[in-house]
């Protein structure tokens, strides 16, 4: 009896919810159709139906040099990760393992440096980047990104490393284990999961920042939010065209996402919430 | 053990994280107060010298300047309450069990995966367009005059598509500090005799403070300098109603050359996000604590 009652609402339940996400994720699907429709079509209104074709796609890599804003996307959120993972591993593993009083407070200053609003010094980034030649260059975008994103590598690196428990490193040399053996057999292995979340989450920041790379770039190094931002406004008319570029810059990322979305909370809020 | 000589290795290692982020901080505030303080146009070399505060009064004088700080405050309460209050709504009926629970988790994360410019275009031209977009077509279906959201109803158009890039983040937060709330408590509460509403108030709302405090500490960050889905969807307008701060530094400052006022600006988009900070902290931040 009460498994009825209970089987009943958990069907209730599931229709609802499916609804819901169904209209969160709306969007994304439409714009997925409307990009397997023809040009004629997307003009024609809602519709659910495309013909599947292909063409926009074909039409997007073909002519609008898409390739380029893509490598230029992957280059800069890989590499500025990979730049925040270099400087931060040591930072972190040093606050996790041997923490002072002051510890807490380095961490919260570096957390407060994300306050200061992008617009706030827009100006002189941009006359530096101007003067010393990296406006519009990958090199000045990966720093950039660098630096937006290292406070949250930080904060990430850190409260992974200390769930690591220390009192096994101590077990270790005891068995008499030296401090290279100690790294690369004890702690690496531990440590290596809470810096492939950090990877996969920073990777995902960086490809979806949309201040510093729409400003900073123009042609040459414009990633792939500059290339959409620009593809926009000639392009409207052109809404099949326009969904394939779109389906084009968040399908690799949408993945990524999915694949990570476990590790999001803890990394997302710097492991207040678990 | 060689404590000091830890200690030593242990600042060394910080060394790197400390410096680049201490000159990030720094360098461009810096150069912030000194262009404030100085005649700089881009476009013309012969204007220079000390400025007095002539480019703040020229930054806060522009017509957009007041309309732009209220847009800013508009956007981010506006995101904050939508998200905050329906990831609440949403995050309880995804604590429920259902069928297919995986699936669902990634059809409602993934807004929060689109970059700001794709989510700009998609908003813009498939779903508000007043044309061809889904809602109008809603509209005629349910016979009634197609809106032309961008262009009459600006600002509540951004608000919505920021906020639907960030409602996955505060359900998903708020989901998961739901689920760390121990069936026992619930199973009590519900043996005593509390209704739906009152385990929600006295049980499920006070576990779910730090993390909502959470979510609006975060996302206030973030909306404060909201840009790319201005500068696809509205340009700034009709007129100053969807031009926010950092629109308007950037209009000032780069594209009309006047390096002066865009940095006065500056100043006050970093005064602006600290006493929202401070703001917020005084509102929620004792959640933090606990």
């Amino acid at each position: 009896m009460a498994r009825a009652v209970s089987m009943r609402r958990k069907l209730t339940m599931t229709v609802l919810v499916w609804v819901v996400a169904l209209i969160m994720f709306f969007p994304i699907l439409y714009t997925i159709i409307t990009s397997l429709k023809t040009e004629g079509e997307a003009a024609a209104g809602f519709s659910m139906l495309p013909s599947f074709t292909f063409e926009s796609y074909a039409l997007v890599l073909d002519q609008q040099d898409y390739f380029r804003p893509f490598f230029n996307s992957v280059i800069i959120s890989i590499g500025s990760t990979v730049l925040a993972l270099l400087i931060s591993i040591p930072a972190a593993w040093a606050m996790a393992f041997t923490p002072t009083p002051r510890t807490r407070d380095v961490l919260m200053w570096m957390l407060s440096t994300k306050m200061m609003p992008a617009a706030g010094v827009l100006v002189p980034m941009y006359l530096i980047f101007l003067n010393t030649g990296l406006l519009d260059t990958l090199l000045g975008l990966t720093i950039i990104l660098t630096l937006v994103n290292l406070p949250i590598v930080v904060w990430m690196l850190y409260t992974y490393f200390k769930e690591i428990p220390v009192d096994i490193l101590e077990a270790a040399r005891m068995d008499g284990a030296t401090l290279p053996k100690e790294l690369v057999y004890v702690l690496l292995p531990m440590a290596v999961p809470g810096i492939a979340s950090t990877l996969l989450l920073n990777v995902i920041l960086a490809w979806n920042e949309a201040f510093w790379t729409l400003r900073l770039s123009t042609t040459n190094a414009a990633p792939l939010t500059a290339f959409i931002a620009s593809f926009s406004s000639p392009q409207g008319q052109f809404l099949a065209k326009l969904s394939a570029a779109s389906v084009l810059a968040i399908l690799p990322i949408l993945l990524l996402g999915w694949f990570s979305q476990k590790q999001l909370v803890r990394g997302l809020t710097f492991g207040a919430v678990k | 053990m060689a404590t000091r000589q830890t200690h030593r290795l242990a600042r060394l290692m910080m060394t790197p994280s400390v410096a680049a982020l201490l000159l990030w901080m720094l360098v461009p505030l810096a150069l912030t107060i000194w262009f404030s303080f100085q005649r700089y146009r881009l476009t013309n070399p012969a204007i220079s010298g000390f400025a007095g505060f002539s480019n703040f009064s020229f930054f806060v004088t522009d017509p957009a300047f007041w309309p732009a700080i209220l847009n800013t405050l508009l956007i981010a309460g506006g995101v904050l309450v939508l998200t905050a209050g329906l990831g609440i709504g949403l995050a309880l009926m995804l604590d429920q069990p259902i069928f297919g629970q995986g699936i669902v988790r990634i059809l409602m994360i993934s807004p929060f995966f689109v970059m700001p410019p794709v989510a700009a275009v998609i908003w813009k031209h498939e779903l508000m367009n007043p044309t061809w977009g889904v809602f109008a077509s809603v509209s005629r279906f349910f016979g009634m005059e197609p809106v032309n959201w961008l262009g009459s109803f600006p600002l509540l158009s951004i608000i919505l598509i920021v906020a639907w890039q960030w409602l996955p983040f505060a359900t998903l937060i708020l989901l998961t500090a739901m689920q760390s709330l121990s069936e026992e408590q619930k199973e009590a509460a519900e043996m005593d005799g509390a209704n739906v509403f009152r385990r929600f108030w006295y049980i499920i709302l006070p576990h779910l403070a730090r993390a909502i405090t959470v979510v609006i500490l975060i996302q206030t960050i973030y909306l404060l300098g909201v840009y790319a889905e201005i500068q696809i969807t509205t340009g700034g307008g009709p007129g100053f109603a969807s031009t926010n701060l950092p629109f308007l530094i950037y209009n000032v400052g780069v594209l009309g050359g006047n390096i002066g006022a865009g940095a006065a600006g500056g100043l006050v988009a970093v005064v602006l996000a600290n006493v929202v900070a401070i703001f917020l902290m005084r509102a929620v931040g004792r959640n933090l604590d606990a």
